[in-house]
């Protein structure tokens, strides 16, 4: 089996609108909540969310790719310029060929939905936009990536709600591990930061009023986010063949199935997910410094992923670190893996780790060392990144530093 | 009034739990009728059409509303009070 590396990435998100801006917001521990801010925001019981402020989509794109691309699309195509950028890869004919795109994304077009609807049914019209279904597609994104980069290997977008990311940057670490394609461009890329997707998840009643606090005693709710990350994962071989500078490696990956509930998690699924990754990566609980939170801030999932990590660390949990990235950025859903991700890579190259901010009294039920407010300066050596989605689907990707 | 309400009420809860309306007494608690926190939603929800009101439920932090969910008869009372309020 081929090692597998990252030798690019790149983001827009609520911290910032490329890598170097989101790093420093993490650092900071800068929180990119606030009101929402878009048509009809005031008809809303839930009134914050983590936006993409002021973004302009018409400095980047042409007119045919404004008239084609949703919001989410406009997200990945910018990560993936920003990834493809500074990995250096050029794409030969042949390369081309071999290389592929796969990105998580949970809602695909949701803003384009919404309009859609507004069209037909609030405005009475009979005559939609023309491009609705080609916005709307789940696998939009992918496929804007891989028009523009003119990559024409495997590509397809993966849907599993909140863990659509880490399965897309599984399925890519697995076909460059097995040597289907040299090179992947892989993350995730959503927006449903529109008044009918955030009324959807009003709906759930899961969602805070007034801050994402993951782990805290204080927790009320998960916040929304919005936006994507994309990343260059390549065979070491070839990495090293054309001198590319070599972010962390992909050391495993595992996915699990509840098959229990439709919303609630589990302890055993979620646990499951974790020694799997281990175990894929050969690592051993203790060589693990940092965990990338799943830390939704919902009493139901930070009690129950805190109960998973005991049981898969064992007294090692105690020393631990455990942040939630949620607490600056929001929950970005199907994107929330692949913007978390830069966090575990900021980890293991920067030695810094991401705090969970927000952070005001310790929960009994959440007994870990959560990196509360401030950014701490640590030497890590492995990472452990968490996602687990409703329907119970759960993905974990293990990382190790690239020495 | 308030008897109809709590008949409406109770039959929105005893659907959810797969019960009896007669089965549903004042002192249970909607764990013990096999009513979990989605099923608590989506009553909550029918309880808002049914009445035309704003029921403050987080099911993140149920303590932290006003709507007492700790019995059957409890959630009777927050819906009457809320009913009262919101018609004001």
């Amino acid at each position: 089996m081929r090692r597998v590396v990252i030798t690019g990435q790149g983001t827009v998100n609520p911290l910032g609108r490329n890598v170097p801006e989101t790093l420093a917001a993490l650092q900071a521990g800068r929180c990119g909540i606030g009101p929402l801010e878009f048509r009809d925001a005031e008809r809303l019981s839930v009134r914050i969310g983590a936006q993409v402020r002021d973004f302009a989509p018409e400095a980047h794109f042409t007119r045919r790719q404004l008239a084609l691309c949703d919001r989410f699309t406009c997200f990945a195509l910018l990560a993936a310029r920003e990834a493809v950028a500074q990995s250096g890869i050029v794409f030969g004919e042949e390369l081309a060929l071999q290389t592929g795109v796969v990105l998580g994304a949970a809602g695909g077009g949701v803003a384009t939905w919404d309009e859609s609807s507004r069209a037909v049914y609030e405005a009475g019209k009979n005559r939609v936009n023309p491009f609705v279904v080609p916005r709307l597609m789940n696998n939009a994104a992918v496929a804007h990536v891989s028009m523009e980069m003119g990559l024409r290997g495997p590509s397809f977008s993966v849907a599993t709600a909140c863990a659509s990311s880490n399965h897309a940057m599984g399925q890519a670490f697995q076909m460059v591990r097995g040597g289907m394609s040299p090179v992947m461009l892989t993350g995730g890329a959503e927006s449903m930061l529109c008044f009918g997707g955030v009324k959807a998840w009003e709906g759930l009643r899961v969602m805070s009023s007034d801050g994402c606090r993951p782990f805290c005693a204080t927790r009320n709710g998960m916040v929304l986010g919005e936006g994507a990350a994309v990343f260059v994962f390549e065979d070491l071989e070839h990495a090293r063949a054309r001198g590319a500078t070599i972010l962390a490696e992909v050391a495993g990956f595992s996915m699990t199935s509840d098959a229990a509930d439709i919303v609630q998690p589990s302890q055993e699924g979620a646990a499951r997910a974790m020694a799997g990754a281990l175990a894929d990566a050969g690592l051993a609980p203790d060589q693990v410094g940092y965990v990338n939170a799943h830390g939704t801030g919902t009493a139901a999932n930070d009690r129950t992923e805190c109960a998973a990590l005991a049981r898969v660390f064992g007294p090692h949990a105690r020393r631990l670190m455990v942040s939630s990235g949620k607490s600056m950025h929001g929950h970005l859903i199907g994107a929330a893996g692949a913007v978390e991700l830069l966090a575990c890579i900021m980890a293991l190259r920067e030695g810094v780790i991401a705090p969970t901010v927000g952070f005001r009294r310790f929960d009994p039920d959440c007994p870990l060392d959560v990196v509360p407010n401030e950014a701490r300066r640590a030497d890590v050596r492995a990472v452990l990144s968490n996602a687990f989605a409703f329907g119970g689907m759960n993905a974990v990707l293990a990382l190790r530093k690239f020495v | 009034m308030t008897v109809q309400v709590e008949r409406k009420v109770i039959a929105i809860l005893a659907e959810r739990a797969g019960l009896d309306a007669a089965d549903i007494t004042p002192d249970a608690s909607p764990e013990s009728l096999g009513i979990d926190s989605m099923a608590l939603v989506d009553a909550i929800f029918a309880i808002e059409e049914t009445f035309g009101i704003e029921v403050p439920f987080n099911a993140s932090a149920p303590e932290e509303g006003r709507f007492d969910i700790s019995s059957i008869g409890a959630i009777v009372r927050a819906v009457e009070e809320l009913i009262a309020e919101q018609a004001a």
